[in-house]
């Protein structure tokens, strides 16, 4: 297996279990064990108590139960206050994942929001979703496969609010199987429909809270997978977890987000035997692929597209920033293919080269000059397409468009805090200066030239020099690449 | 006998000079088939937002219609009379003059199998050609790239005129290139630093994501600046409306009319998503679909080339038969479909109106598969191997 430098091992580990960190933070990382940075970034700082990302209080909504009693101009009240605070999520997040001491956490809840992907108009049932997943990000995934089932958020994306003993609806029992847990083509069809009776019943009430509807559940005899008995929806997801599919499932899954998207059948079938043994410990899985020789193979590094949420952050974790407006990250998402809570489907993004198209790699080549030296957004993205809710409060979608239209042709503004970065590089002399920038910015730095970054450089000052070279690494085909 | 004739030498002309500029690994996919067989061109209208169908073909002889539609139902003297049962929307005279001069076929009943409410999810299923149980990460325009472009050279064998590419031209290993404004994506790809970092690049793994990165900017560039040095070629003299659809159907035919390699455009008109007011947005956005479509077929028609060309519009689905409260309608299923052409082999109505005796909770049941039309289009008129791209058979239809 080829070996690469302790430096390189180090910044991929930064950026495949976070969003890239920078020279100091690496150079302090190097002088380590592998051993010890591994726990620092599974545990994160101690005693560090889960940061919420909620926007909202459900007190905040005006008489938010009794939607369909309300006037007209309440229930516009309370559609603005829903597109405002799905907005507000999206910023929180991303500045909760920029600012994060714990980034493993915030990267593991992006890969759970793309696995468990969902839509919902409601701020509310969307904070509730995004909370039960980070709170369960790196704990076991049993709890949080639950907790997401139970979610108002998921039963009502799912239908199950309609899966009723006289009038089962099989949605979300396919779903819990088809994408959650096992992956087609190892259930049948009568599985999920036995199983969509052990979910009738599971509901939510008015305040958003999980219910078991007693007289709706059929509580008679079912056959799921072989097993017979009076099951409910728990005992379903634990019949689920009981195959040791799920595991494999999961854990290719993890692989292909988390390694490389050619998954290594070999590697994934004995990790998914010690993710299986271990109950589902989400945590003991990262370890064990953090430790491993294998994952520090020079195959592995820099091979991996960044998704566009990875490159924001990334961007944003180099150089801090702080927007003028800071929903402009949200038509940045659009332009690029990853909004965040609007995931394309219920399978989630695709990932891997599915990212990128013409349009899509010349804006992420652009991005850095768009940012750093505040250009003109001239990149109109595509509408959201609007769900219709029981509510009909598809209107805050068609907000969100205007929103989007509205930053065309806008200047990007954004205060941009240069000094820490710059300060980073003060011990290195000037000759070494591009290839260090390239060093830390990149995962094969020996691709892009000295020559060339010079050639694009303001060497009128120091500063200057930085800063230029900084961006013109960032406008490179290797900087999508960790 | 080989004769070099003006496409042909402007192609291989343009390519020579875009090859000097790449590294040897990217010299490979300027090569290959130059021009796709055939002279054919189809152009996509996407109707977003689930354009209503009963109030664009409207069944005018139907009770039911004006029951479930006291307030939107279009009115028999107001409908532009297409058959003794069935007329088309007053603002889309311009495609009732298509169809009377036999340029205009009008497919009803279309939709799929367990039709899909939510627009996105529906509108993935148009794009994809997929089941709508199926979750399929490339589109149909794109798998037609896949079959028909393997090692030819450029994206700009699909155009999407927009800024971002849709699901439907993405393909597993080629993809369509999108772009407003043929001016602007060549001026933004032909920074200087992107050609040199281009030049500068000598990595060899193919397998490495980077080569694909490298190989994507590559063909951009090269792309951006042969679709611009075709689009100067031909600027067309019509009156296009000073709407985004005028404007963009323009572009088109600038294409159209000169030697450039395209054979499928894609462009999107709306939103048609209609909850509330129907009446006025509605015939609003006829309007400028009608207006813009005469232009453009009249455009093609002088240059001789409106036998080549097809236009397809669809639209995720349509609208509940009934009206709801708000003077919209919701979303509904099964919908109509416009193909225009000078080279149609049928013309007119091509099946039964809607039936609505027999809806289906409200809704109208489709008799047509949409992938059944894309089948007809890439075999008959794309020439292409429909069943390859849409992985199963689908009935050819007789429109072409």
């Amino acid at each position: 297996m080829p070996v690469v430098a302790k430096k390189v091992e180090m910044q991929h580990l930064a950026w495949r279990a976070g969003f890239g960190e920078t020279l100091p933070v690496i150079t302090e990382w190097e002088k380590r064990r592998r051993k010890e940075i591994v726990n620092k970034v599974l545990i994160g700082p101690k005693r560090a108590e889960l940061e919420s990302v909620d926007v909202i209080n459900a007190t905040d909504l005006p008489d938010y139960k009794r939607f369909r009693d309300m006037t007209e101009e309440q229930k516009k009240t309370v559609r603005e206050m829903n597109t405002q605070g799905i907005k507000d999520l999206n910023v929180a997040w991303l500045n909760m994942m920029e600012k994060s001491e714990h980034p493993l956490r915030e990267k593991m809840s992006l890969f759970w929001h793309g696995h468990f992907a969902c839509r919902t108009q409601d701020v509310l049932y969307n904070q509730q979703l995004i909370g039960v997943i980070r709170e369960n990000a790196l704990g076991n995934f049993g709890d949080l496969l639950s907790a997401v089932s139970k979610s108002t958020a998921m039963l009502q994306f799912l239908n199950n609010q309609q899966n009723r003993k006289q009038h089962p609806n099989e949605n979300f029992a396919r779903e819990v199987m088809e994408l959650f847990t096992m992956g087609r083509g190892h259930y049948s069809e009568m599985d999920i429909k036995e199983a969509a009776r052990a979910f009738t019943g599971w509901g939510f009430d008015d305040n958003g809270t999980f219910v078991f509807r007693e007289k709706q559940h059929d509580d008679g005899e079912k056959i799921i997978l072989g097993k017979r008995g009076n099951y409910n929806g728990d005992d379903v997801l634990k019949i689920l977890l009981d195959q040791r599919q799920t595991a494999t499932y999961i854990t290719t899954k993890i692989f292909r987000y988390f390694v490389d998207d050619t998954p290594d059948q070999a590697l994934i079938e004995s990790l998914s035997d010690k993710f299986y043994q271990s109950g589902y410990e989400i945590k003991a899985l990262m370890r064990e692929i953090f430790m491993s020789d294998w994952f520090y193979d020079s195959k592995y590094i820099g091979n991996r597209i960044k998704s566009p949420v990875e490159l924001l952050i990334g961007i944003r974790r180099t150089i801090p920033m702080a927007f003028e407006q800071e929903e402009l990250m949200i038509a940045f998402q659009r332009i690029l293919g990853q909004v965040l809570f609007y995931p394309p489907n219920v399978a989630g993004w695709p990932g891997g080269r599915n990212w990128i198209d013409s349009s899509s790699l010349m804006f992420r080549l652009r991005i850095p000059q768009v940012i750093l030296y505040s250009q003109v957004l001239n990149i109109r993205p595509k509408e959201i397409a609007p769900e219709m809710g029981d509510g009909g409060n598809y209107k805050m979608t068609l907000q969100i468009n205007d929103f989007l239209k509205r930053q065309f042709a806008k200047k990007v503004n954004a205060r941009i805090n240069w000094d820490p970065y710059i300060q980073g590089y003060s011990d290195i002399p000037r000759e070494s200066l591009a290839d260090e920038i390239a060093g830390v910015l990149l995962q094969q730095p020996g691709n892009i030239k000295k020559a060339l970054l010079e050639k694009y450089a303001d060497t009128g000052s120091r500063e200057g020099y930085i800063k230029t070279v900084t961006i013109d690494v960032m406008s490179t085909p290797e900087y999508q690449l960790c | 006998m080989y004769i070099l004739n003006r496409r042909r030498f402007l192609q291989v002309g343009s390519l020579a000079s875009a090859a000097m500029m790449m590294p040897k690994f990217l010299k490979a996919f300027e090569s290959g088939a130059l021009v796709p067989p055939g002279n054919k061109v189809l152009v996509i209208i996407q109707l977003s937002g689930g354009n209503d169908g009963l109030n664009t073909i409207i069944p005018y002889r139907n009770d039911i219609y004006y029951r479930s539609r006291p307030a939107l139902g279009i009115k028999r003297e107001t409908a532009l009379s297409l058959s003794d049962e069935l007329g088309i929307h007053p603002s889309l005279d311009g495609l009732k003059a298509l169809y009377d001069e036999g340029s205009l076929a009008v497919l009803n009943n279309v939709g799929y199998p367990n039709p899909d409410r939510s627009h996105f999810r529906s509108m993935d299923i148009w794009h994809s050609a997929s089941q709508s149980n199926e979750f399929w990460n490339d589109g149909w325009i794109g798998r037609y790239l896949d079959a028909q472009c393997n090692g030819c050279d450029k994206p700009t064998q699909a155009l999407e005129i927009d800024d971002t590419l849709s699901l439907a031209l993405k393909g597993d290993h080629n993809k369509g290139l999108a772009l407003t404004d043929p001016g602007r994506l060549s001026n933004t790809s032909n920074d200087k630093y992107f050609k040199d970092l281009l030049q500068q690049h000598a990595h060899e793994d193919e397998h490495h994501s980077v080569e694909y990165l490298y190989k994507t900017m590559a063909e951009t560039i090269s792309s951006a600046a042969y679709i611009q040095q075709q689009f100067k070629t031909y600027q067309s003299k019509e009156n296009y409306p000073a709407t985004e659809l005028g404007r963009n159907l323009r572009t088109i035919a600038n294409l159209v009319m000169s030697d450039i390699n395209t054979k499928v455009y894609y462009v999107s008109h709306g939103s048609f998503d209609t909850h509330v007011n129907q009446q006025d947005q509605q015939a609003r956005l006829f309007k400028q679909l009608s207006e813009a479509l005469t232009v453009f077929t009249g455009d093609l028609k002088k240059n001789n080339r409106f036998q080549d060309v097809a236009v397809m519009t669809f639209s995720e689905f349509g609208r509940r038969v009934s009206q709801n409260a708000s003077g919209g309608t919701d979303h509904g299923t099964a919908n109509n479909m416009f193909l225009i052409s000078g080279g149609l082999k049928k013309q007119g109505i091509l099946n039964d109106g809607p039936d609505l005796m027999n809806l289906k909770e409200g809704d109208l049941q489709y008799k047509v598969d949409f992938k059944s039309v894309y089948a007809t289009l890439l075999n008959k008129w794309l020439s292409a191997d429909d069943q390859l791209i849409l992985k199963q058979h689908y009935e050819k239809m007789d429109f072409i």
